[in-house]
C-alpha cells in the first residue's frame, strides 16, 4: 500500500451529554483535535448516554471525549461507561472527561473506567498528546 | 479477521463497526474480509444524496431514515465529510442533525472522511457499502458534498442519486453548468417554504427539458415535460398557499415501453419539518421500479463492478509503483535530476515502468 494509505487517524467522538448547552469548550477541543489530524465527530448538544454509546459503537472511536459542566458527571458518566460496556467496547476506548468535575469524584470516575479527567485550564497540548500516547492499538 | 466476518453477519453492530474500520485502515487483512462480503451483498438498495453545503443533506438523511424504519426496513447511512489538505484531520458533523433514530440501532449512521488519496475515498465507500449490505440493511443512504469529481464517483456506485438544491443558490447559468446537476436520478428542491423556491423549481425543470432536446430529441420526452409544467403550476400554487407541498410528478413514461428515457422528476421539500420525504421517498422507489423494468439495473451493476475494478487496479499500480520509486531511492532523488536538468518526468516515468511492462508482456508470451 503506498504512504498516504498506512496512516491511521485517531478517530475521536467529542460529546455533550444531558442537559447542559456550554459547548464552547466541545468546540475547542474539537478544532484542536482536527488541526492534530485526528478525525474527529461531534455529537451535537443535549445527548443522551445511550445516543452517545451508539455513536461512539458505531462509529468505533478510539478516543471518547466527554464534555459536560453541569455538574450531572456522576449520573451520567457511569451509564456511558456502562453502555460501552455491553457492546464490549470499554476494553479499547479511552474515556476522557472535560469540564468541571470536584476533586472528590475524580477517583470514582477514573477508577470506573475513565482514563483521565481535564478540568479548566487543562493545556490543549497536554490533552492532543494524552490521547496520542494514550490511543488504544488496533 | 474471519472471525469478523462471522460476527458481522450475525447481526453484531461493534463488529460492523469494526469493518468499517478495517476497510477505512485498509488494516491488514482487509481485502479478504471484503472478498467475504461478496457473497453475502447484492440485497440492499443504494441511494446517493449530494448538495452544496448547508443544502440540509443530513437533515433530509435523517428524516429519511426515520421514515424507513416507520415502514419497517432498517438502514445504514454513510456520511463522508472533507479532510483536511494540511493536517488530514476532520470534523464530521453529519450525525448532529441525527436526532430522529435516538437510540435504535438499526440506524446504522456511519461518519467517513475523505482520507486524500486518489479515489481511494469512493473504493472505501464502496467497501463500507458492501458490509451494511451483507449486514442486511434494507436501504443505504450515502451522503456527501457534491464538490468535485470524488464526490461525483462516491455517488455514481449509488442505485439513486439524488441532488439537493436550495433556492437562491444560483441563477440559471449555475445550472447549466456540467456536472453534478447531470447525474441526479431525483432532484429535490429542499427549503421550499423560502423565498425564489419557485424560481429553482422552474429553472431545474427548464435545464432538464433543454437537456431532452440537446440528447436523443426525443419527441414524447419532451411532451412528458410539458406535462410536469402544468402540474407544478399548480403544486407551487400550493407551496404559496402555505398546503402541504407536493411532489411535481414524473412519469417515468410508463407508455413508452421497456426502453424508457427517464426524467429525473423534482420533489419540493422543507426537510426540517419532514415536509415532501414521503413524496421524495416514492420518487426513489419510481426510480427503482424504472431499473427494474427496463433492465438498466443490472447494466448499472456491470458498470459499478467494471468501475470498481479499474479503480482497485489503478490504486494498486500506484502503490506497487512508489514502492518501485522508494527502493531507487525515493522521489526526491528522481526529482533531483530533473531539477539539474538530466532528465524529465516522462523519462522517469519510462524507466521506472518499462520492465513492469516487459515483465507483463513476456508472461503473455509464456501463456
Amino acid at each position: 500500500m503506498s504512504a498516504g494509505q498506512t496512516q491511521q487517524p485517531i478517530r475521536c467522538l467529542v460529546a455533550k451529554v444531558g442537559l447542559d448547552g456550554h459547548d464552547r469548550g466541545a468546540h475547542v477541543i474539537a478544532r484542536a483535535f482536527r488541526d492534530a489530524g485526528f478525525e474527529v465527530v461531534y455529537s451535537g448538544l443535549h445527548r443522551s448516554p445511550d445516543e452517545v454509546v451508539q455513536a461512539a459503537v458505531q462509529e468505533d472511536v478510539d478516543v471518547l471525549g466527554i464534555s459536560i459542566l453541569s455538574g450531572a458527571h456522576n449520573t451520567l458518566v457511569p451509564k456511558i461507561l456502562d453502555g460501552l460496556d455491553e457492546y464490549d467496547a470499554l476494553d479499547d476506548t479511552l474515556v476522557l472527561v472535560g469540564g468541571i468535575v470536584p476533586d472528590k469524584d475524580k477517583d470514582d470516575l477514573e477508577e470506573q473506567g475513565v482514563s483521565a479527567i481535564f478540568g479548566p485550564g487543562a493545556s490543549m497540548e497536554d490533552t492532543i498528546e494524552f490521547v496520542r500516547e494514550n490511543a488504544p492499538e488496533r | 479477521m474471519s472471525d469478523l466476518l462471522e460476527r458481522l453477519l450475525d447481526g453484531d453492530h461493534r463488529a460492523l463497526a469494526r469493518t468499517i474500520t478495517n476497510i477505512e485502515n485498509r488494516a491488514p487483512g482487509y481485502r479478504d474480509l471484503v472478498s467475504g462480503l461478496y457473497e453475502h451483498a447484492g440485497t440492499a438498495e443504494v441511494i446517493g444524496i449530494t448538495g452544496s453545503p448547508g443544502a440540509g443533506k443530513s437533515t433530509l438523511v435523517d428524516k429519511m431514515a426515520e421514515t424507513y424504519r416507520d415502514r419497517g426496513e432498517t438502514v445504514g447511512v454513510i456520511a463522508i465529510d472533507p479532510s483536511s489538505p494540511f493536517t488530514g484531520g476532520a470534523v464530521l458533523g453529519d450525525r448532529i442533525r441525527m436526532a430522529s433514530n435516538v437510540g435504535d440501532m438499526d440506524v446504522f449512521f456511519r461518519s467517513m472522511s475523505a482520507r486524500g488519496s486518489l479515489g481511494g475515498v469512493s473504493i472505501a465507500t464502496a467497501d463500507a457499502v458492501k458490509a451494511l449490505d451483507a449486514f442486511g440493511k434494507d436501504r443505504i443512504i450515502v451522503e456527501t458534498v457534491g464538490a468535485g469529481q470524488n464526490e461525483i464517483d462516491i455517488v455514481k456506485t449509488a442505485d439513486t442519486v439524488c441532488v439537493l438544491v436550495q433556492p437562491g443558490s444560483g441563477d440559471d447559468v449555475q445550472m447549466l453548468k456540467a456536472g453534478i446537476l447531470e447525474i441526479a436520478d431525483v432532484f429535490v428542491v429542499n427549503k421550499a417554504d423560502l423565498d425564489g423556491a419557485d424560481r429553482t423549481v422552474q429553472e431545474l425543470r427548464e435545464m432538464l427539458d433543454l437537456r431532452g432536446n440537446a440528447g436523443s430529441g426525443r419527441n414524447d420526452g419532451h411532451h412528458a415535460s410539458h406535462g410536469h409544467h402544468a402540474e407544478a403550476t399548480e403544486s407551487d400554487a400550493a407551496a404559496a398557499d402555505g398546503a402541504a407541498l407536493k411532489q411535481a410528478e414524473a412519469e417515468p413514461g410508463d407508455e413508452d415501453g421497456a426502453d424508457a428515457v427517464w426524467t429525473p422528476p423534482i420533489v419540493e421539500a422543507v426537510a426540517t419539518r419532514g415536509e415532501g420525504v414521503e413524496a421524495f421517498l416514492d420518487a426513489i422507489d419510481d426510480h427503482h421500479a424504472h431499473l427494474d423494468s427496463t433492465g438498466e439495473a443490472a447494466a448499472k451493476a456491470r458498470e459499478r463492478y467494471a468501475e470498481e475494478i479499474r479503480t482497485l487496479l489503478r490504486e494498486d499500480t500506484a502503490a506497487l509503483l512508489t514502492e518501485e520509486i522508494d527502493a531507487r531511492g525515493g522521489i526526491d532523488d528522481l526529482v533531483d535530476g530533473v531539477v539539474a536538468g538530466e532528465t524529465d518526468p516522462y523519462g522517469i516515468a519510462d524507466d521506472v515502468l518499462d520492465p513492469v511492462a516487459a515483465c507483463l508482456r513476456e508472461r503473455r508470451e509464456d501463456e
